[in-house]
């Protein structure tokens, strides 16, 4: 990339499983003022700014509008300005963000906006599964019963006899998953499902499709959610404290069906021969990606470590927001994402590393992940959730995390009581972070990186 | 809401363009929605009678060869590709690798002596317009010689990993579509088989 890019500020609406009174104008202006106020600026100063809009919004047809970002840029009033909506699936935030990131690395704009959104309480829940079933192949899967969880639940079934070795501890580890992300929701008050819970409660939770349970499976939420991107010039205006952002991105079949096997890439924390002998240490693991991994995840990853000269993410990073539609398949991406190796995924969990504070230690945890609930606990508003995890992790590098979660006005505006035990979940000098934003079952990936610009990794 | 019989929408093609018959498009009131602790109008709904025509192209022979009991699959044949003899299921119209016309074959026995279960879920729920009974059993099943894995689901007996089972194809009162084709358990006697299947 030619020009440096850096973040300049993020902003959220509250996040909930509907908003029957609220268009969805509404909730995208609330999280464009937010980030107004985040560097205490007017909606109006902060717009001037703005050169280019990129929108995120995936599934337009529950809503039964088509040009939607048309519609909401009106309503933000950014008219006459370009813009352009951007829409694929999962990754759609995360893919937002990466179009206005090439904007302004290119040179073509100083300063570009990625807001996204996503409303999926405008259809009756028999046919928003529907919807969501239609973004598997029209032909080959979808008739097969216009569900979504069972493309996860295959994956869920394979990696656990597989990595798992079908041992019950597998099981409760994914449980935990949803366990620790849903407890890190309760001192968050944009989250949508803070709960305080068990892996009993998770293992005993409705079954959507074994061994995926309701605690297992991420939110459907409404919500908005944006970042505003621009070169160093600009950035500096806006704020005395930017942050530096690259997105990587990969790809892989609609279809897992059609996923060949090959050989496995790695990222620079792998060694060539590695996984020589991974069939051996876990029978039925032969075939890659498989039913057990996704490519794109590590494509993107490697492509983002490599332009910011990340070696090892364990080492690296100070904190991560991982996609976790599935208990399943946050497991999946630590491996894909190169925090464990194939096949040892669940130890980031089981050791502690994942969470803020190590409850094995009481230490604080290696590398914490989705302290923000993730879209278990917090939100899936689809177009909006890859923003979402990118304001979150920029909140820890900004290290402003307590004012967004803490402001015991914020709690009563959004109606949720905030929990007598809240406690700061503040990275305590955090420095980098990585966001990854996924698609489909694997289709598409994105893997943002931020940094405070004073602790680089690799020169521009 | 049924149709009756001559009111049903169909889809031919005549000359070379689409020709619709039947009802389409059945417009139905859109209804306010209040809020009933207000009093207030919050909402309205659009109800929507919509029919999508579809066009399999170079696909189509799949879903007819299913009605007649066969299960093709695609081969690239091209000399100068890289991955010349490559069999993709499911069925590609052109091998992605080179992107030349690939060529349709028949792997109905290659699936009777091999197709197994790679993975499987079995779910209780499914969205509006799902046809199958319920619970599913879904199965992702792999073939010797095949360089993919095809998704389906298992009509008898229950799934497992490793599970051998053998095509049936709903060749009496075929729907035209994915679900025409489903697989049971080997050695399951014809007796089993869902209504309009055959092996
Ligand atoms: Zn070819």
């Amino acid at each position: 990339m030619s020009k440096p890019v850096y973040l300049a500020t993020v902003g959220m609406s509250k996040f909930g499983r509907s908003f029957p009174e609220t268009r969805t104008e509404e909730l995208a202006i609330q999280a464009l003022t937010a980030a107004a106020d985040f560097v205490k600026m007017t909606p109006a100063e902060l717009k001037s700014y703005i050169h280019t809009c990129y929108y995120g919004h995936f599934a337009d047809h529950f809503g039964d509008q088509l040009l939607g970002e048309a519609v909401i840029h009106d309503r933000l009033g950014l008219d006459p300005l370009g813009n352009i909506g951007v829409k694929p699936g999962g990754a759609t935030g995360g893919s937002a963000m990466w179009e206005a990131i090439k904007a302004v690395a290119s040179g073509y704009s100083d300063c570009a906006l990625a807001l996204g959104w996503e409303r999926m309480d405008e259809a009756p829940t028999d046919e928003g599964n529907h919807l969501i079933s239609a973004a598997a192949d029209k032909d080959w899967e979808t008739p097969m019963g216009h569900i979504y969880t069972g493309y996860y639940a295959v994956m869920a079934q394979r990696y656990w006899k597989i990595f798992g070795k079908s041992e019950d501890s597998f099981r409760r580890t994914m449980a935990e998953v949803s366990v620790k992300n849903h407890g890190y929701a309760r001192m968050n008050p944009y989250a949508q499902a803070p709960m305080k819970i068990t892996v009993e409660d998770v293992i005993n939770s409705p079954i959507v499709a074994d061994p995926l349970r309701v605690l297992d499976c991420c939110l459907m939420s409404v919500g908005s959610a944006c970042g505003i991107v621009c070169d160093e010039k600009t950035a500096y205006e806006l704020t005395d404290n930017p942050l530096r952002i690259w997105i990587g991105a990969g790809s892989h079949t609609l279809r897992v069906a059609d996923r060949r096997n090959m050989e496995i890439p790695l990222p620079p924390n792998e060694k060539v021969g590695q996984y020589d002998d991974l069939g051996t240490r876990f029978p039925g693991a032969d075939r890659y990606p498989g039913f057990t991994s996704f490519l794109a995840a590590r494509v993107a990853a490697y492509y983002a470590y490599n332009m910011t000269g990340i070696k090892d993410p364990c080492d690296d990073l100070d904190i991560v927001e991982l996609h976790d539609a599935f208990t399943i398949s946050d497991i999946q991406s630590y491996e894909d994402v190169g925090i464990r190796p194939y096949g040892e995924g669940r130890d980031y969990i089981e050791s502690g590393d994942a969470y803020h504070t190590n409850p094995l230690t009481g230490k604080p945890g290696k590398l914490p992940s989705n302290l923000s609930g993730g879209l278990i606990g917090t939100m899936h508003a689809v177009g909006a959730t890859g923003l979402m995890q990118i304001a979150e992790v920029g909140y820890h590098i900004w290290n402003r995390w307590d004012e967004i979660h803490e402001d015991p006005a914020k709690w009563k505006e959004f109606g949720r009581e905030k929990p007598s035990d809240w406690t700061s979940l503040q990275v305590k000098g955090a420095k980098r972070g990585l966001a990854i934003s996924h698609a489909g079952v694997g289709s598409h990936v994105t893997a943002a990186i931020l940094m405070d610009p004073n602790h680089l990794l690799k020169e521009d | 809401m049924v149709k009756a019989e001559e009111d049903i929408g169909k889809v031919v093609i005549k000359d070379g363009r689409y020709k619709i018959s039947g009802k389409f498009s059945i417009p139905e009131a859109n209804q306010p929605i209040f809020n009933e602790d207000t009093g207030k109008l919050a909402g309205i709904t659009n109800p929507r009678d919509m029919t999508y025509i579809h066009t399999y192209g170079g696909e189509a022979i799949f879903f007819e060869s299913l009605a007649k009991g066969k299960l093709m699959a695609s081969r690239c044949d091209n000399e100068k590709c890289e991955f010349k003899g490559t069999i993709h299921e499911p069925f590609r119209i052109y091998c992605p690798d080179c992107l030349r016309k690939a060529t349709p074959i028949d792997i109905t026995e290659k699936a009777r002596k091999t197709a197994k279960v790679h993975s499987f879920i079995i779910t209780a729920r499914a969205g509006a317009f799902n046809s199958l009974k319920l619970p599913i059993k879904f199965i992702n099943i792999e073939f010797e010689g095949v360089s993919t894995i095809l998704m389906g689901y298992l009509s008898f007996g229950e799934p497992e990993m490793g599970l051998r089972v053998v095509p049936i194809f709903n060749t009496k009162n075929p729907t035209y579509t994915i679900v025409d084709l489903s697989w049971v358990p080997e050695g399951t006697a014809e007796s089993e088989l869902p209504e309009g299947f055959t092996f």
